[in-house]
């Protein structure tokens, strides 16, 4: 019979094999034949690590217990396998797009290479995933230990135990050896990929020889199997819809969520494509494995005596048979399950606890940052060396403390409720841009509480964890908490219902801050990321800023990826942007690239954080945003360049409007004047004409011929003025006729205008004052005199003060000449058309003029370079005429 | 607006023959999964004690073995429509 010996050498025996197969695989990686360590076909097979010791030990006594319901376990990931379409191409794609390295990097990275989400996803998995590793070391004790019940090859089942240690110390060296060989930038693992294939081949092989000899060699075909399978207790077992439903998609989602299935499904993709062949190989690889299991189960149940623990069956029946070489194959089936598991497992949860909490740490313990920090890719191999021993230390740990003694089953589910708790963060991240860093992480920890106490402390152990009493009271005797009847519930199955609630409340924390929260720029950068990855065929515009040489940015990648990969990735670069030698350009572009490189080895938030810090500060600026957004910021700018256009049409119809309304306007006034003058010319002419007339008629005396001759004579005088003011005005008004400039003093100039108006200074009371005399200015005398004149005139005529007076003062701050008379003024209304032609204030017989000499003077003023202003307000008539400020000069 | 083959900037709303089919077959693969879910949950419908255990697990394993087919007469469609789209450019 066989000995302890002899399974042992068969058991390492069998790990050299796997130990050659692995090394194999990695020499022909590195070699570059690799072609057919790519294939589809070893991707799906390495999917088989979902079938672990649980399955292949724990199905069995699964059926043997619950009837079919062990089928939940398979169907659900069938089902998302099916569906690869709808959630596993975009994870697989993202996963490439990102070069994301584990479930715990792929949350972190799409809520903003959060290094919080890291953590807590780091630590739900480690917590869920520990026992599930117990449960592979315990599956191998206890399948020690069936050999070893028989009493035979003098062992005890006290060596079962240090069976485990020794496998979990076996696996963490292989796990040393072919998962931290080298930090590759992909995190792929050629070798542990083949093993693990080639376990899966092993343990298919060993299930389905094992059925096939149940059903043809000891039940006598299918027909009896079926009939033994009625006739059986499982037959009687009365199936819940709630479980059923409930298990399938704890399963599917736990496919999606486990670190150990993410690192095969996503992690070590090669090709997309291979997906579409997974996609219909693996369901059929799970219906393959869980073929069998009813027969064997029944078969067990029937031959075994009662008691037998039907975990065991798949060894127990053929070894009740003495069939040993089909024991010692399921046995290594088994040992292969378990193995698979532990290897992947390992490593995914090594490479999260060193991507999202030890290098973290380490590089902030580290002050001088990234640079400073040493050789880190030493630092992280070490780290995952480390981590791997840890996570399996913690197994090894958690098997001796539980004493082994829980059905396999449960474990399982345990692990499977606690990591499905990302599901709501993964799967809303993938698809609603509105999930946030804080709804994920609110999410998570309700999530993670609710099972850590609905679920995880019960399953330790009936009272150890929790006391009986606060099972049956809640705790503090608050009964709505009590672990397995949350909010008085306690009618749901356990399992259900911890699944349940710690989900309902994940989602709802999830949803509700991501609603009420806003998201940072890094978190809606990498959200549009995700979400549209198909739509998104190149990443992001630039984000990282500021400046950082090649140099240091090359020093710090060896550091890394090691010197080879790094430089071949900078040459490549350079090479890329048309450059001789090296090192490229530190382009926007060259550190969103080698972020990602670093990623594939570090994981986004450390990754980022080193970069960070390398290229001081990536702040996303809204520029950097308006550019991401490049079709936004595309019709943005075009609709900016329309409404600038727009608006320049609207202002040349305004310009358009104003000019016809000038030119409406002028016409109006041409008219005006028009009828103006000929009113004006009108008035004399009619009486010259009929005084004429009256002088052609006899009989008048001397005196009064005399007088009528006078009125002619005054009215075509008054013709006559008329007649040189509007030539006056239309030389001046042409800009014709030569001004006579020379240097003249202002006195002089108001002199001779006095002279001119009030030749005998009556009938109005003047103060000149005497700084005039002082002051010469460069003008046209004969010009501002006539000026001077105007204005005189003007208020010896209208002033309608008793005593009229008037001020002619020299305003030095506005360089100007005030005429101020006494009277009321002009009314303000009035004061902006004097200037106009024509225009006569009040009573027009009293002017005597035909309104022109304000508008002459305003055209002197004009061509003089100055102005002419009525002030309003002063108190009297106030005629401000300014002068050209600069060649005067005041003469002492 | 949307009568043109092509408005704008937009994608075209009209498809030519192959990229309608190949739309489809998008639908048929994400609406595989909800048939076989509920395929698979169709037992749990079957009469209590009047069904035998042997009736469900046959039932199971052949829904199970056509899922399979289908889906990967599925996946040959889709990778064939894929590799057209690519060659069509």
């Amino acid at each position: 019979m066989l000995g302890f010996n002899a399974l042992v050498s068969i058991a390492l025996l069998y790990g050299a094999f796997l130990f050659s197969v692995a090394f194999a695989a990695e020499r022909r990686a590195a070699q570059g034949r690799d072609g057919w360590l790519r294939s589809p076909w070893i991707y799906t097979l390495s999917l088989s690590i979902y079938c672990t010791a649980w399955t292949f030990y724990g199905a069995v006594g699964y059926a043997a217990r619950s009837g079919l319901e062990y089928l939940t376990i398979y169907l659900g990931p069938s089902l998302v396998m099916i569906g690869w379409w709808w959630l596993l191409r975009k994870l697989v794609r993202i996963g490439r797009a990102q070069r994301i390295t584990s479930i715990a990097d792929l949350v972190s990275s799409r809520f903003g290479k959060s290094s919080l989400l890291g953590v807590i996803v780091t630590l739900l998995a480690v917590v869920g995933v520990t026992p599930y590793i117990a449960l592979q070391l315990q599956s191998i004790a206890q399948s020690l230990d069936v050999f070893a019940a028989r009493g035979e090859g003098g062992w005890t089942a006290r060596d079962g135990g240090s069976a485990a240690l020794w496998s979990a110390v076996g696996l963490a060296l292989f796990t040393i050896l072919f998962g931290t060989r080298n930090l590759d930038s992909n995190e792929r693992h050629h070798g542990i990929v083949m093993a693990i294939a080639v376990e899966a081949v092993v343990k298919l092989g060993a299930l389905v020889g094992l059925g096939i000899y149940v059903v043809w060699g000891l039940g006598g075909g299918v027909s009896d199997m079926l009939a033994r399978l009625d006739a059986s207790p499982i037959a009687a077992w009365e199936q819940s819809g709630g479980r059923w439903i409930g298990f399938t998609l704890l399963s599917a989602g736990a496919f999606l969520c486990l670190p150990r299935m993410f690192q095969v499904l996503v992690v070590e993709n090669a090709d997309e494509s291979h997906l579409a062949t997974a996609s219909w190989a693996f369901p059929l690889y799970l219906a393959l494995m869980s073929l069998f299991v009813v027969p064997i189960a029944v078969t067990g149940l029937d031959i075994l005596p009662a008691g037998t623990n039907p975990d065991m069956f798949v060894l127990t029946v053929p070894l009740s048979q003495g069939r040993d070489g089909l024991a010692v194959w399921a046995f290594l089936g088994g040992f292969s399950s378990a193995a698979s598991m532990v290897m992947v497992a390992t490593i995914a949860l090594a490479t999260m606890m060193s991507n999202h909490i030890i290098v973290p740490m380490w590089l902030r313990s580290r002050r001088g940052g990234a640079m400073m920090a040493g050789d880190v890719r030493a630092m992280v191999l070490t780290a995952r060396r480390a981590s791997i021993l840890g996570v399996l230390g913690l197994g090894y740990l958690y098997f001796r403390l539980s004493g082994g003694g829980t059905a396999l089953a449960s474990i399982g589910l345990v692990a499977f409720v606690g990591v499905v708790q990302v599901l709501p963060a993964l799967v809303g991240g993938l698809f609603w841009r509105g999930a946030t860093r804080g709804g994920a992480a609110t999410g998570l920890l309700l999530g993670f509480a609710v099972w850590f106490w609905a679920m995880f402390l019960p399953s330790v152990g009936d009272g150890t964890a929790i006391p009986a009493g606060v099972m049956q009271a809640g705790p503090f005797g608050i009964d709505f908490l009590r672990p397995q009847a949350l909010f008085w519930t306690g009618g749901l199955d356990p399992v259900l219902h911890a699944a349940l609630w710690s989900l309902a409340l994940n989602v709802a924390g999830f949803v509700a801050v991501s609603l009420a929260s806003f998201p940072g720029p890094v978190e809606r950068l990498q959200g549009a990321q995700f979400v549209g990855v198909f739509e998104l065929s190149e990443g992001p515009g630039s984000w990282a800023r500021g400046a950082a040489d090649a140099e240091p940015l090359l020093v710090m990648a060896q550091r890394i990826i090691g010197a080879p990969e790094a430089q071949a990735i900078f040459a490549s670069h350079a090479a890329l942007q048309g450059k001789e030698g090296r090192l490229p350009d530190v382009t926007p572009e060259f550190i969103r690239a080698l972020e990602r490189e670093l990623a594939g080895s570090v994981g986004a938030a450390t990754a980022h954080a080193m970069i960070g810090q390398m290229t001081e500060g990536v702040s996303v600026s809204v520029e950097d945003l308006i550019a991401v957004a490049d079709e936004t910021a595309q019709i943005m700018e075009y609709s900016n360049r329309l409404e600038q256009k727009s608006a320049e049409l609207g202002r040349t119809a305004a310009a358009l409007r104003e000019a016809n309304a000038k030119l409406t306007a002028l016409s109006v006034q041409k008219d005006g004047f028009l009828s103006q003058i000929s009113h004006e010319l009108r008035t004399p002419m009619t009486s010259i004409r009929a005084f004429a007339e009256i002088l052609r008629d006899d009989g008048l005396d001397e005196a009064e011929q005399e007088r009528f001759a006078g009125i002619i004579g005054d009215e075509a005088g008054r013709l006559t003025r008329l007649l040189d003011d509007l030539l006056d005005l239309s030389v001046l008004e042409a800009g014709q006729g030569l001004l006579d400039l020379r240097p003249t003093s202002l006195g002089g100039v108001v002199d001779r205008a006095l002279d001119a108006a009030l030749p005998l200074r009556d009938g109005l009371g003047l103060h000149r004052d005497p700084e005039l005399d002082r002051l010469e200015v460069v003008t046209d005398p004969d010009r501002l005199a006539q000026v001077f004149i105007n204005l005189i005139a003007n208020a010896r005529k209208y002033c309608d003060a008793p005593r009229p007076e008037l001020r002619i003062v020299w305003n030095p701050a506005v360089h100007a000449v005030d005429f101020i008379d006494n009277g009321s003024g002009i009314r303000p209304d009035q004061g902006r058309v004097i200037f106009e032609k024509f225009s006569r204030l009040s009573d027009a017989g009293k002017a005597g003029g035909a309104g022109l000499g304000l508008a002459i003077c305003r055209e002197i003023m004009t061509r003089l370079g100055g102005g002419i202003r009525y002030l309003p307000g002063q108190g009297g008539g106030v005629f401000r005429v300014e002068l050209p400020p600069s060649p005067t000069s005041e003469t002492r | 607006m949307a009568e043109g083959p092509r408005s704008g900037t937009r994608p075209p709303v009209f498809l030519a023959r192959a990229s309608y089919r190949r739309r489809r077959l998008h639908d048929t693969a994400r609406l595989a999964p909800v048939a076989a879910a509920f395929l698979w949950a169709l037992p749990l419908l079957w009469p209590h004690g009047e069904t035998r255990v042997s009736a469900v697990l046959v039932y199971l394993f052949v829904t199970w073995g056509l899922s399979v087919l289908a889906s990967a007469a599925l996946a040959r469609a889709l990778r064939r429509a894929e590799r057209d789209t690519d060659t069509d450019g």
